[in-house]
């Protein structure tokens, strides 16, 4: 949708020290901050410092960042997948209907990854296989799937899940780790490694800079994207299933407006929205960020709707605030 | 006849007609004229939505928050007509769309002057906007009590056999047709999204092509608010939710290209309607209310579909010879 202006690129003569990138990158701004906010906090209510308080606040993240990281993969690849919080309530419907049906716990597994995978399957079919652009595709298919389970659903809520189903979302691995913590972990490093280290992580990073080039280098465009938009609706799954074991019920409303702030959280991790460049250590701050913001807030007794004021107003700062800045300083060199 | 098939305005007219005969198969009454003209009543406030939401895709972006600015100032028409019921009605429609059109304008500023991604400013100022209505509000309603009788009136109020509302949007389709196809500004939003290089070239500034766009939408957007608030005499933060959705589903279907530069005034008004003939058919037809957004998601995506095949066949080749070659 927006293409990159013609301003020309300046490269260097040289290249910085590795300690030098490292001090300046968005990351490391991103550490301070979190710090920054992690100090005011812990002044601001006498509550924050407690581990199980900080335990539970991570409960606020960690299902929105294992989608972030899939989400930051599609968007460094120059797509973009909104219909994330849509898949999370169709898998929380199927498996409701599943418990509805008397199955057990390791099917409702199997039914909340499956229909992950099914609807990010036909997402990327959509997108790759027929060439639409994601963002319509994916506004589309956040109303169908979203609207099936509305379908299933209408005003009713699925309860009754089988008590082993609540270990996902509610359970604890060692001390305050809870199993949603440790996935959350288990997963960052996994994408790190899978972005960072892999020939697959190079191809997207090639297909966000350049698609065609990507394609006359003979990366397999297509494929690529296909299994891009396959994990976000894999991670949309897993997501799901711990949401519903969370919350012990599902409702068609389930998750509204979630994919906002993945999105957001991919994008303060410092990931380009136009897309090519991004780390997932950025998005795990982004997402320690997000998270204790918004559990300071809750100690403090902010309605809900105005922290979604301040993500809006965050989303739109870390994008204009590096712009504005580059300019000041290109302003200072002449 | 293949030139008519592809016509995307004729295809349009002739879908709608079948869905309305099929409907009739059912339940003859529909196609009553009375009943046609509630449908359209209906769907004026789309119909006038997706007028500015053409403006801004035509552009090469897309407006996320026109239906949280709708709810903003529909929000703000309410409580200016709770405080003070005497200040006249269109005076308080007059603020509604300037309010609409500053809001729009910060899209269109934030995109012109700090080029940042429309999608990624808009889906913030959705959430911003959405936000704002809560501090103004409280989170309290404004209810049909607290309203003048005016103020609810107008839209309902009949003129030659049609209410207001129907008027006004008619007025609005009139005004953006006369837009898009007679001024240079509408000229612009053509050019620059189908070709925004080239357009600089012409002399033609981008950014603020842009914007203007951008304040079309937002002034739409809030005429629409002040229609919405009064037609259903409530206003509530949550007005108007998920309804953007709908505003780019009816342009899509409307043959209108998310890549910019394609689309018609005609196109967007007989996608709104198609989605209007819908949700007005599902209860008479006996299918659950539920179904609608089901409904709009397929419709999008076989909408897109097509787009994207009349896009390709149309792959301008302006030398012959290079074709051949």
């Amino acid at each position: 949708m927006a293409e990159r202006t013609l301003s020309p690129r300046v490269i260097p003569d040289r290249l910085q020290s590795r300690g030098n990138r490292l001090l300046k990158s968005w990351e490391s701004l991103l550490l301070v901050v979190a710090v920054l906010i992690f100090t005011i906090n812990s002044f601001a209510s006498p509550y924050f410092l407690d581990p199980w308080n900080l335990s539970d606040a991570t409960f606020n993240f960690t299902e929105k960042a294992m989608i972030a990281f899939a989400m930051a993969l599609v968007i460094i690849a120059g797509e973009i997948d909104l219909s994330v919080a849509s898949i999370i309530a169709l898998s929380s419907t199927a498996m409701g209907l599943a418990v509805s049906f008397g199955f057990d716990t390791p099917v409702l597994i199997a039914v909340g990854l499956g229909t992950g995978l099914v609807c990010g399957m036909i997402n990327g079919l959509l997108i790759t296989g027929l060439g639409l652009p994601s963002i319509v595709v994916t506004i589309g298919t956040m109303s169908l799937f979203r609207g099936l389970s509305f379908i299933i659903l209408g005003d009713k809520a699925f309860t009754g899940y089988p008590a082993s189903f609540a270990y996902f979302g509610q359970g604890y691995v060692w001390w305050v780790f809870s199993f949603e913590f440790v996935l959350f972990a288990l997963f960052a490093a996994i994408y790190s490694v899978l972005l960072h280290k892999t020939n697959f992580g190079r191809a997207v990073y090639a297909i966000g800079n350049n698609q065609t080039a990507a394609l006359f280098s003979g990366v397999r465009v297509g494929r690529v994207k296909f299994i891009l938009f396959l994990l976000t609706g894999l991670m949309a799954g897993i997501a799901s299933i711990c949401l519903t074991s969370r919350l012990g019920s599902t409702r068609p409303s389930i998750a509204l407006g979630v994919e906002l702030e993945v999105v957001t959280m991919v994008v303060l991790g410092g990931v380009s929205i136009l897309g090519g460049s991004g780390t997932i250590p950025g998005v795990v701050l982004a997402a320690f960020i997000m998270g204790m913001v918004t559990f300071g807030f809750g100690l403090l007794n902010v309605p809900g709707i105005v922290m979604s004021i301040f993500i809006g107003v965050l989303l739109i700062s870390v994008i204009a605030l590096p712009i504005l800045w580059a300019r000041a300083r290109r302003r200072v060199a002449h | 006849m293949a030139k008519i098939l592809k016509n995307r305005e004729i295809l349009l007219v002739v879908a709608i007609a079948a869905l309305l005969m099929a409907i009739t198969l059912r339940f003859p009454g529909f196609v009553a004229p009375a009943n046609l003209a509630r449908v359209y009543n209906d769907t004026s406030i789309l119909i006038i939505l997706a007028l500015g939401q053409m403006a801004v895709i035509l552009t090469r972006c897309i407006d996320l928050s026109m239906a949280a600015n709708l709810a903003l100032c529909g929000m703000v028409a309410a409580m200016i007509n709770a405080a003070f019921p005497g200040v006249p009605i269109p005076l308080v429609i007059l603020a509604v769309v300037v309010l609409g059109a500053l809001l729009g304008s910060i899209n269109g500023l934030l995109v012109w002057k700090l080029d940042i991604p429309p999608i990624v400013v808009t889906l913030g100022t959705l959430t911003i906007y959405r936000g704002t209505i809560f501090l103004l509000s409280n989170g309290a309603w404004i209810n049909a009590h607290q309203m003048s009788d005016a103020f609810k009136a107008l839209p309902r109020a009949p003129l030659a056999g049609l209410p207001v509302l129907s008027w006004l949007s008619v007025l609005a389709i009139a005004a953006v047709y006369l837009l898009m196809t007679r001024t240079p500004v509408g000229r612009a939003f053509f050019a620059v999204g189908g070709n925004p290089h080239a357009a600089v070239y012409t002399g033609i500034d981008v950014g603020r092509t842009r914007f203007l766009a951008y304040c079309l939408s937002g002034a739409l957007a809030g005429l629409s608010g002040y229609l919405w608030v009064s037609r259903y005499a409530v206003a509530y933060v949550d007005i108007a939710a998920g309804f953007e959705l709908d505003i780019i589903a009816a342009c899509v279907i409307g043959g209108i290209s998310i890549a910019g530069g394609i689309g018609s005034v005609p196109g967007a008004v007989l996608g709104s309607l198609f989605l209007g003939v819908i949700k007005n058919a599902l209860p008479v037809v006996n299918i659950s209310p539920f179904a609608q957004l089901a409904i709009s998601g397929t419709v999008i995506i076989i909408a897109v579909a097509v787009n994207a095949r009349a896009e390709k066949r149309k792959g301008r080749v302006i030398l012959k010879k290079a074709e051949a070659v």
